[in-house]
């Protein structure tokens, strides 16, 4: 009897690929359509089309061009690399530590970015860089935090998961500590505020020039993953098992760390840390596709890139002028979508 | 293919958790490894998954070294099942099973045709192919084994290393599974803990403790009371099976423990 060859094993999931992105399509163009200033769809379609194809637009269209090129279209196309970015480096570091309540953050990386964003917001520092004083630092931060992990973790018998992930959240901690102090002894009055904003992530900031390093990142880190999807389904059997499947976990461990600690920056250094998007979009994923790797990291991009567009259009619509941060619009939508989902699906990480 | 442990000694720190191990395994041979815990079974075993590195010595298949080899070329060869299965994420049976093909496949490329029947035989001996577009966490201990058994066995290997593999079976699967090694005509390296199944089962015995290997040869030879007071602190008496032969232990819960001190 030829076992029917099992449909979960197989195939690339293509339909549900095409319907994420063609949502994902008619959402950006939504989402840059839609804010504070309503530009009719057909307007910014035009708009769209003069940009890309270098055609000209009238005098009096040029207030509605400029809101749409300049502002808005770099900054939704921001959120899709960013929800891309964190949904799919969620999977690696879920794979890589083993753990389901891992996220890009769990390396220390947000704290160790908000250490460098605080010592900007507080004191200044960095202001040879600019405009990019804050992506600079934060970027450093970052990676001086998983440095400092990955050296605390490090045994000679090898990068243990469990270890990995006492250790980010230890030191989290003491990032937390550190940037409190300098909070408080921080001349700028409102620096709190300030800081407070930019750790719960925002796209405010997003210019064309800030597109280029995330997106070059996301990109090689999604393709990375993508080639390496079989290596992370054989980690989550056990390093022993790994070992006996020629897989060295130690080896890709490692690997996965150094992309995750480059991606997860570079994200942070554009959007501040929007927390939940990578803890979140990987079990949703796994919910709808299986656990098979392959395609969850296929469809888990596309799925934090939609995910984080719609996020963003309302944070920047719901209270007008004000824009509220993105990780509580991410947590507020995420939570109860997620328990639902968890309850109704009878989803297991980590066994009963 | 023949395996060999050739002066394998492991320590970490300052423990020595495998002595200078010398066995000769013949190919096709099936060969027990028992001992209380901690004996250094599972160590003697990691050493030739390549889980772990000896300290000392080296691990032979053919007149291969295994540290001459890729990590990918052994395991095309050797194929294990440990005792560290981890299964967290909610795989399908057949995907587990799948992923025995993992060694011999560049990157992600698919499975190919014989990669497909292989998985169906291998589901097919342990008897999981029911199982298999069931969620692995959803299964029961046993089911669990057998279905990593059957990713071990799918791996296709000429060495088959099994680390407790009857642990959470019950009785039909645990002689299923045992007969089955005996016909298999692969070189098979268990470690049992039971010692009237390893008798039944293998060709040759190990006998390690505190990670010296103290008494090895044929069920025969090295099943006896004496040994068993000596390496267990346990007293058994010794009876010859009526139909196959096989010496089997006797033990009697009600007698004071005797050599135990």
């Amino acid at each position: 009897m030829a076992v029917a060859a099992p449909e979960r094993l197989r195939g690339t999931p293509v339909l549900a690929l095409l319907l994420l992105i063609g949502a994902l399509l008619i959402s950006v163009v939504l989402a840059i359509a839609l804010g504070p200033t309503v530009i009719p769809l057909g307007d910014t379609l035009r708009y769209l089309h003069a940009a890309l194809t270098g055609g000209s637009i009238d005098p009096a269209d040029v207030t509605g061009y400029s809101i749409i090129w300049q502002v808005r279209t770099p900054r939704v196309l921001l959120a899709v690399v960013v929800g891309a970015g964190l949904a799919a480096i969620g999977v690696a570091v879920q794979a890589m530590v083993r753990n389901a309540l891992a996220d890009p953050f769990i390396l220390g990386v947000s704290s160790g970015a908000s250490v460098g964003a605080t010592t900007v917001v507080a004191f200044g520092t960095f202001a040879v860089f600019g405009v990019y004083a804050l992506s600079v630092a934060a970027f450093l931060g970052a990676l001086g935090a998983c440095v400092l992990v990955y050296l605390a973790a490090r045994t000679r018998a090898g990068l243990s998961p469990l270890r990995l992930v006492l250790v980010g959240v230890a030191l989290a901690y003491g990032f937390q500590a550190i940037m409190s102090v300098l909070v408080f002894l921080s001349p700028q009055g409102d620096a709190a505020r300030t800081v407070l904003f930019w750790l719960l992530g925002s796209l405010g900031s997003a210019t064309w020039g800030s597109l280029p390093i995330a997106t070059i990142a996301v990109l090689v880190g999604v393709l990375l993953l993508l080639r390496k999807s079989r290596q992370l389904d054989v980690l989550a059997l056990g390093d022993e098992t790994a070992a006996s499947l020629g897989v060295p976990a130690t080896a890709v461990r490692r690997q996965l760390f150094g992309l995750t600690a480059l991606v997860t920056g570079a994200l942070v250094a554009v959007s501040g840390a929007i927390g939940f998007v990578g803890l979140v979009m990987p079990h949703l994923v796994r919910l709808l596709v299986g656990a098979s790797h392959r395609r969850v990291l296929l469809i888990a991009p596309l799925a934090g890139a939609l995910f984080l567009v719609w996020v963003d259009l309302l944070a920047r619509t719901l209270v007008p002028p004000r824009e509220l941060p993105l990780g509580v619009i991410t947590a507020l939508i995420g939570v109860p979508v997620f328990v639902l989902l968890l309850r109704r699906r009878g989803y297991l990480f980590g066994g009963r | 293919m023949r395996v060999r442990w050739d002066g394998v000694g492991v320590r970490v720190g300052d423990a020595t958790l495998l002595a200078e191990l010398d066995l000769d395994v013949a190919s096709g041979e099936i060969l027990g490894l028992v001992g209380p815990n901690g004996s250094g079974k599972s160590t003697a075993l990691r050493c030739v998954y390549r889980a772990l590195r000896p300290s000392t010595g080296v691990v032979w298949l053919d007149d291969l070294a295994l540290p001459t080899q890729s990590l990918l070329d052994s395991a095309r060869s050797v194929a294990a099942l440990t005792q560290d299965s981890h299964a967290e994420l909610d795989f399908t049976v057949a995907e587990v099973v799948a992923l025995g093909r993992a060694p011999h496949l560049r990157g992600n490329q698919a499975l190919g045709e014989r990669d497909q029947q292989l998985c169906a035989q291998a589901m097919r001996r342990t008897d999981v192919t029911h199982l298999a577009q069931r969620s692995v966490l959803t299964l029961s201990g046993g089911e669990r084994q057998r279905v990593l058994i059957a990713r071990a066995l799918a791996q296709d290997p000429k060495v088959l290393v099994l680390d407790e593999p009857t642990n959470h079976l019950d009785l039909r699967h645990q002689l299923g599974l045992l007969r089955f090694l005996r016909g298999c005509g692969l070189t098979v390296l268990i470690a049992l803990h039971d010692l009237n199944l390893a008798a039944a089962t293998c060709d040759r015995i190990a006998v390690l403790a505190r990670g010296q290997l103290v008494a090895h040869g044929q069920p025969v030879e090295v099943v006896d009371p004496e040994l068993v007071r000596t390496v267990f602190g346990t007293k058994a008496a010794v009876v010859t099976h009526p139909d196959s032969g096989v010496p089997q232990l006797l033990y009697d819960v009600t007698a004071n423990p005797e050599g135990t001190s």
